[in-house]
């Protein structure tokens, strides 16, 4: 008998990704299509990921150049590079140990990074002031949640521990509280409001958790992942309240705020209302603030650069919770780099910051690009109604199956939406997710996929996506 | 916010205190980077201010840390890793071919041909089939397959994975894993946050921290009142103490595993430094696989690697993998769902993963400098290794077993027990005294002996043998003086 058969219970509770699936599935059509099999398509197109890059967005020139001679330091002598490139590499790689980015860092990350990162924070919150030692980069911002998930979550604890999350929201977040023995306690966003937070749904939430489990957080995203939605300051100021009141511990992930797209949305960061709040409450909410490398117009997923900032926790809970990052030893540095790079752009005068200004322009006019014609063309299709996309990365309507489809897919054991999708990318070489894989109220249906994308591929996205949808909903009328 | 609350308020009425917070993370500790080292860089902030030491620089040989100590990165790997950053460099004809052309493949393989896209989460699939293959040649032979190999965030991260899947049951059914003393405190963390039970196998210091099997056995039979002790984890070679096992030890553990039913943890990172004469690394794998099929389709194993140690010594790019043997298809399954929730492993270190596995040919351009810093860097820890043993054990009251391999020194010191009694007067436990003494009077970081562990009533500490020779050289000299005071001072 296997050693294995026995192993976490945590683990084992972990909820199967509908992904698996369809990745295996989209591998396999890959193969075949190499291999010469005939298709209405000649490629997959993924947008199934928060990546940017995957999907055609081109990486950003500047940040590029700098990692590339940070890499290989010969390249600071070269005048191939633009002057500020070098210098910005030198000056990095005098940060780093023995001037290689192959050295660990501090655990916290390189200090001088740290230190501007705070001064980001400071800036970007309109003064609030930030501090460098409340501040921790990890490798991407779920390391980090997850570290600070590790000390609020006690797995031995009667009743389990309890976070609040959205619903819908990105599995990494629910499947992490579930594999360190905790609870998701769901709050439901309201779809009709363009998933709007609405507290009255968080005290709801909150009652239903009564002995059920030991409420101890509430996870927020903002802008939202999958929703779109971007929170108004009236709201994260009675989220803010909320979490005093109830003695909850806030998280928030805010790895999109680079992703604004609505002309009227704003992103304002938890920390600035909270600091703008004044006394008590800025002074006791404790708070976590994410951040990340991956996302915005840098798209830079795989580097694995991200941060949390610690806001008015407890400092002996904080020695803590450096002893468990410093056994991680520290962020992978190029990650860290890229942070740098993503908070401290090219500036007007920079030699690289005309096509700094260029490149990150269009990606901008792009995207903006992509939200308006996802929004047209969804909306446009009889069955699907899609929220507003005022920022993140994914467009996340609602799909009206035929009951015959919901038949069907009953019949082959799958969930209504996770058979859209496979039939989309058998049909149409689409790999998108489907809404079970995030939460939904119980009976609708819903469609995730990536608008963070190249403007030639959201166009034969569309266009693959309303030929399919269009038959299929013939088929099953 | 005040800046009372910077400086911290009193938990009364905070929500995340120490009487709620897990308290699993409470008995966490990394000795690597723990107090010592806080001192250390608080001094080195002193220097900064001008304040006057008798010292100008903190020397930290505290931490595994190459390039740190001035170790030179490998051309090849950084020429090749740039390219994959900014591809426009495939047209600068300063980069040799085979550089472009490996970077070419890798881009291949990456989403939009970018690494800055997240990668599958089991890691890029041509790197898994590269390490596949380099693991199949460094084991003459034995095959491996690519969809056994799982990339990850340095070995640390794999061999936290490992435990996270397997660390089960209640009370006296609580999974024990056995692990040396001394140990790399990454597992003793790891298995204090994850509520696992430490169960502790003493190293023979008397036989140059060999492993003995009948050791093993009892500290499993112990372990077995109060715990379920499941898992064996083996560091060859060793860390702190770079002891290299012997092919007969290896085949003796992996027999007391089947026999005793225990899945096994081989940590490898330090495979390629191996100094000593007589000494050979032996991977378990091969080993196991050489046992023949009764031992090789049963006994559950994996392995780890690093990009970290060796010769490449690239601990920034956390890059690393495990290969596991033997796993349950179901239990691989579970493992699946666990790394998904890391997303993925940084791309540049996967990259460099390929590089380390899939180096250049005796026929390629870049063959010959590789090859030759490759084996200056191996050459000069050998050296430095030797070095280190010679001197310490010239000082009265240390003294220091070969370093066969890895990267560290963990000499005995001998401490008397007046310097015990000053040690408890002032809080700490003895070695951290003597190291915190030798940090403020020499500038030096070490990491005391009782951040490994080791048996009651001895004290150690670890140092790596990274610096520069010469500077080296200084450094055990000021220890052994150090060393001679200290015993002076305390007689």
């Amino acid at each position: 008998m296997s050693v294995l058969q026995e192993i976490s219970p945590n683990v084992k509770n972990m909820k199967q990704l509908e992904y698996v699936v369809l990745a295996r599935r989209a591998s396999q059509i890959m193969e075949e299509l190499r291999k010469g099999a005939r298709k209405p398509y000649s490629e997959v197109i993924d947008v199934s990921w928060g990546d940017p890059h995957r999907a055609g967005v081109k990486p950003l020139s500047f940040v590029r150049q700098v990692l590339a001679a940070c890499l290989y330091p010969e390249l600071v002598n070269s005048n191939k590079l633009p002057v500020d490139v070098r210098q910005r590499a030198q000056r990095l790689l005098g940060q780093c140990a023995g001037g290689s980015i192959g050295s660990y860092t501090a655990t916290a990350g390189i200090a001088e990074i740290v230190h501007r990162v705070s001064e980001f924070i400071t800036r970007r919150d309109g003064g609030a002031p930030s501090h460098p030692e409340n501040i921790f980069i990890s490798a991407g911002s779920q390391w980090a949640l997850q570290n600070i998930l590790k000390v609020l979550v006690n797995s031995k604890s009667s009743p389990k521990t309890g976070v609040l999350t959205p619903v819908p929201c990105h599995c990494t977040t629910t499947l992490s509280i579930m594999g360190l023995g905790a609870v998701v306690i769901p709050y439901y966003l309201s779809e009709e409001q363009g998933w709007e937070l609405q507290v009255e749904e968080l005290d709801r939430a909150l009652e239903s958790a009564k002995g059920v489990c030991n409420p101890v957080a509430l996870y927020v995203i903002n802008p939202g992942n999958p929703s779109g939605h971007i929170q108004r300051r009236k709201s994260i100021q009675e989220v803010i309240r909320f979490v005093s009141e109830k003695k909850l511990f806030l998280l928030a992930d805010e790895v999109y705020q680079g992703c604004v797209y609505g002309e009227k949305s704003e992103f304002i960061s938890y920390k600035r209302v909270l600091a703008e709040m004044g006394p008590p409450l800025s002074d006791t909410v404790e708070l976590a603030s994410f951040h990340s490398a991956s996302k915005g117009f840098m798209g830079e997923c795989g580097m694995r650069g991200g941060y949390v900032e610690l806001i008015n926790l407890d400092p002996d809970v904080m020695k803590y919770i450096y002893k468990l990052f410093s056994k991680d030893s520290c962020a992978p540095v190029l990650g860290q780099i890229a942070l740098d790079l993503m908070i401290n752009p090219p500036q007007p005068g920079d030699p690289s910051y005309p096509l700094y200004n260029v490149e990150t322009q269009n990606i901008r006019t792009m995207l903006v690009h992509n939200v308006k014609r996802a929004f047209e063309v969804v909306n446009s299709l009889p069955g699907f109604c899609c929220q507003p996309v005022e920022g993140g990365a994914f467009a996340f309507p609602r799909l009206h199956l035929p009951p015959k489809a919901i038949q069907k897919a009953k019949e082959v054991g799958l969930q209504p939406d996770t058979f859209y999708c496979i039939r989309l990318l058998e049909e149409a070489g689409v790999l998108i997710s489907p809404g079970c894989e995030y939460g939904q109220k119980e009976g609708t249906h819903h469609i995730r996929f990536c608008i963070m994308t190249s403007e030639v591929m959201m166009e034969e996205l569309l266009r693959r996506l309303t030929c399919f949808h269009t038959q299929f909903m013939k088929d099953f009328s | 916010m005040s800046q009372q609350t910077v400086n911290g308020v009193p938990s009364r009425g905070k929500v995340l205190t120490l009487d709620n917070m897990n308290p699993n993370v409470k008995r966490v500790e990394y000795a690597v980077r723990g107090p010592i080292v806080q001192r250390a860089v608080q001094i080195e902030k002193e220097l900064k201010e001008g304040v006057k030491k008798p010292f100008s620089e903190v020397i930290k040989a505290n931490i595994g840390d190459a390039h740190a100590m001035g170790q030179k990165p490998i051309t090849f790997l950084r020429q090749v890793l740039a390219l994959c950053s900014y591809p426009e460099l495939l047209e600068d004809n300063k980069f040799p071919e085979d550089a472009k052309k490996r970077a070419k493949r890798i881009l291949q393989a990456c989403g939009g041909h970018s690494i800055g896209a997240y990668s599958a989460s089991q890691g890029i699939e041509c790197v898994r089939q590269d390490v596949a293959r380099y693991i199949e040649k460094r084991d003459g032979g034995i095959s491996s397959n690519p969809d056994n190999i799982y990339l990850s965030t340095g070995a640390s991260d794999a061999i936290v994975t490992m435990l996270k899947l397997l660390v089960c049951g209640e009370g006296r059914d609580r999974t024990g894993v056995m692990i040396s003393i001394p140990q790399y405190p990454l597992y003793s963390a790891a298995l204090a946050d994850l509520g696992a039970v430490q169960v502790s196998y003493y190293l023979d210091e008397d036989k140059c921290w060999s492993l003995d099997v009948a050791e093993l056995r009892r500290s499993l039979n112990a372990a077995r009142q109060h715990c379920n002790p499941r898992v064996l984890c083996i560091i060859n070679p060793g860390n702190p103490t770079g002891q290299v096992q012997s092919r007969q030890c290896i085949e003796d553990v992996i027999r007391f595993a089947k026999e005793e039913h225990l899945f096994l943890m081989a940590d490898e990172v330090y495979q390629d430094n191996v100094y000593a004469e007589g000494c050979k690394f032996h991977s378990f794998k091969k080993v196991l696989f050489e046992m023949g099929p009764e031992y090789s389709s049963t006994v559950e194993m994996a392995s780890f690697h690093s990009t970290s140690k060796c010769y490449m010594g690239e601990c920034g790019f956390r890059g690393g993998y495990m290969e596991i043997i033997n796993m349950d298809p179901e239990v691989k399954a579970q493992l699946t769902k666990l790394v998904s929730v890391r997303l993925c492993p940084p791309v540049p270190g996967q990259a460099l993963l390929d590089l380390v596995v899939n180096p250049p040919q005796p026929d390629e351009p870049s063959y010959t400098t590789f090859m030759k810093e490759r084996t200056v860097v191996l050459a000069d820890l050998a050296e430095k290794a030797r070095l280190t043993e010679q001197i310490f054990n010239k000082v009265p009251g240390i003294t220091c077993n070969p370093v066969q391999g890895a990267m560290y020194t963990f000499p005995r010191i001998t401490l008397s027990q007046k310097a015990i009694d000053k040690a408890k007067e002032e809080g700490q436990v003895p070695d951290m005294f003597y190291c915190m003494k030798l940090l403020e009077e020499e500038g030096i970081c070490l990491v005391p002996g009782s951040g490994f562990g080791q048996r009651e009533g001895t004290f150690h500490f670890r140092m790596t043998i990274l610096p520069p020779t010469e500077k080296l050289k200084v450094v055990l000299h000021k220890i052994s003086e150090f060393h001679l005071r200290f015993t002076q001072e305390f007689s």
